[in-house]
């Protein structure tokens, strides 16, 4: 039976052939920019679009630079970073003080350099009359003791419909940011009638299709499923402000709008095509932010992120 | 007393044989339901993901790179090809790794000894665990840890490896099991070594079970995502790697996943691309181990 033997090699032999001509067909870039290297890139989910369309425009304009963008999460994201793993992390909140911590340890210095505006959307179905909610009726809504049943439960004025909750779950950064901003508690909201998923175009499969459905999420969620959602305005102590482009721009829609960053390492810095990559990032944040179809930078603020990235570049 | 009996008894027969009757049609129409809601679902699935994978899928969307900024010119090469080198290396490893157990748990293994034992049980309760278990002990064992070797081809094909060599193995035992003992003690009463029995003899029998254990092993791989997405594989990467011990690299199952959750339509319909391209690589693995079974068989 000697063929069957060398059928048995050659298969292994041909799916490694396979995988040998296709890694080779890929290589041999270089040629238009003089830069070449590899740059990581991970963190924030919330922020990998706009990274990928960075890193895309980078590399049009520089071929020889070979960017990766991962998705694992701020948190998980800024290990990587802090092991020296990653050269640049995502983010969608200000690093904390423990994490910085642990990138000190390891040598790891770093900068916030602001990239992006988003916000979170509160939104219902469709069918419900709800313009506008004060930031306790949001308590009222999602606090950890809250036990409303319907909407008219929190607030005479709104429709009787009893109410589900669609929401990200605890391991999500906007659950986080929510729970901070709004709620003003340690990541914990109500748990009963609440449905949670990863998933955020879950949230609007779940609100979309339910009479009572509340719930929010990340911003162009909403933007990207206008035609099946409500969204809420949220009134933050100056009246009633809807999430748009502008509002979030302009810091108006509070306490949910924020900020999204890119942190990059100083030491990465040092090489020339991460400081390049982050000066270019900085430089065209907001035609980035539109690629991306996310919430773009004010000419301000791309100013205060280039300073953040002269000061990482230098010295 | 006999003339009583005997309608009785009749009517118990019959009673039973209609009872029989009605339970050999509704036991299989039981079946076939189960088979039918099954096959159904499959359908379903197929029906929808193909419905909007179909539009994108073309020679451009194999061999274009993932695009955010172009979603209409985005392809899935980098993923295809890290999918490809990661199923590579995953065989050169686990094939010589797992038909090498396999024989030394067959032919040489004496089963009256605790280590023996000790060794089958635990091959049978890793087969069990949970992918996502084989990532985290990937990341602390080969991408961090002893072995460093970064967040690599060679890193996630190995994980990968490991976490698919128990049915290797016992798939690989069951071929080698299935080569009859008079085949051997021909062998051995004609003066060849035990060697001799197990290369020439033993493994040609064997091999066309143990390599539809591979591919169905591979098969299985190809599609795990939870312990890639540990050992660090990345959704976007406009580059394939050259490398396989520096380069970091993509997969199809992380692109799927990534595409998936975008907010955008564009994406989902990208997703829905790269999930046929998956499952035409798995539906070719699958109809090759069908193919070897059935060319190569061998009937004692």
């Amino acid at each position: 039976m000697k063929p069957t033997m060398w059928l048995f090699l050659g298969l292994a032999g041909a799916l490694a052939l396979v995988g040998a001509a296709c890694g080779g067909s890929g290589g041999g870039g270089g040629g238009a920019g003089d830069l070449s290297g590899t740059i990581q890139v991970d963190g924030s989910s919330t922020v990998q679009p706009f990274a990928q369309a960075a890193a895309e425009l980078f590399q049009e304009e520089n071929p020889g630079v070979r960017i990766t963008v991962g998705g694992a999460g701020t948190g998980d994201g800024f290990e990587r970073f802090c092991r020296g793993e990653t050269q640049v992390s995502d983010a969608s909140r200000a690093i904390e003080a423990e994490e910085q911590e642990a990138c000190e340890k390891a040598n790891v210095e770093t900068e916030q350099v602001p990239v992006a505006n988003d916000g979170i959307a509160v939104v219902t179905n469709k069918q419900l009359r709800l313009d506008c909610m004060t930031v306790d009726e949001l308590k009222d809504f999602l606090g950890p003791d809250a036990d409303a049943k319907s909407f008219r439960d929190v607030n005479p004025k709104f429709p009787a419909q009893q109410a589900s909750f669609f929401t990200p779950g605890e391991e999500s950064g906007t659950f986080d940011f929510f729970t901070e901003e709004a709620l003003e508690t340690d990541a914990e909201q109500r748990t009963d009638g609440v449905q949670t998923s990863a998933d955020d175009n879950q949230l609007v499969t779940g609100v979309s299709g339910t009479p009572g459905g509340i719930g929010y999420f990340g911003f162009s969620f909403f933007q990207q499923n206008q035609e099946k959602l409500n969204a809420v305005a949220i009134d933050g102590g100056d009246g009633c402000v809807k999430p748009s482009t502008e509002t979030i721009q302009n810091g108006t829609y509070k306490p949910l709008g924020r900020q999204i960053f890119m942190y990059p390492s100083k030491k990465a810095m040092q090489r020339p095509e991460v400081a390049e990559f982050m000066r270019f990032t900085a430089e065209n944040a907001p035609r980035i932010a539109e690629a991306a179809q996310i919430v773009p930078l004010t000419g301000e603020q791309v100013s205060e992120a280039q300073k953040a990235v002269q000061t990482l570049a230098g010295s | 007393m006999s003339v009583t009996e005997v309608p009785a008894s009749r009517a118990v027969v019959q009673r039973a044989s209609r009872g029989e009757r009605v339970g050999e049609l509704l036991f299989p129409a039981a079946l076939l339901l189960c088979v039918g809601f099954a096959m159904l679902a499959l359908a379903v699935l197929i029906v929808d993901v193909a419905a909007d994978g179909l539009q994108v899928l073309s020679i451009d969307y194999l061999t274009s790179f993932p695009s955010q900024v172009f979603p209409e010119n985005s392809g899935v090469q980098s993923a295809l090809v890290g999918t490809l080198l990661l199923m590579a290396v995953c065989a050169v490893f686990i094939v010589p790794v797992g038909t090498a157990t396999a024989i030394y748990l067959e032919e040489y293994a004496d089963r009256d000894r605790w280590w023996n034992r000790l060794i089958e049980v635990n091959i049978q309760n890793l087969a069990a665990v949970p992918s996502i278990v084989y990532g985290i002990l990937g990341l602390a064992f080969l991408v961090r840890g002893p072995l460093e070797l970064g967040r690599v081809v060679l890193a996630g094909a190995l994980t990968l490896g490991l976490l698919v060599l128990p049915v290797v193995i016992i798939v690989g035992r069951e071929a080698i099991r299935a080569v009859p003992g008079s085949i051997r003690e021909g062998s051995l009463a004609l003066g060849a070594t035990q060697w001799q029995t197990i290369w020439k003899q033993v493994l040609p029998g064997a091999l066309p079970g143990i390599a539809t254990g591979v591919i169905l092993a591979l098969s299985r791989a190809i599609g795990e995502t939870a312990p890639l997405i540990v050992v660090g594989a990345v959704a976007f990467a406009r580059f394939n790697p050259n490398d396989l011990t520096d380069d970091p690299f993509s997969a199809l199952p992380i692109l799927i996943l990534e595409w998936v959750q975008a907010p955008q339509e564009e994406f989902r319909v990208l997703a829905a691309g790269a999930i046929l391209v998956l499952l035409a690589l798995l539906l070719v693995m699958n109809a090759g181990a069908i193919y070897l079974r059935n060319r190569y068989e061998q009937k004692w």
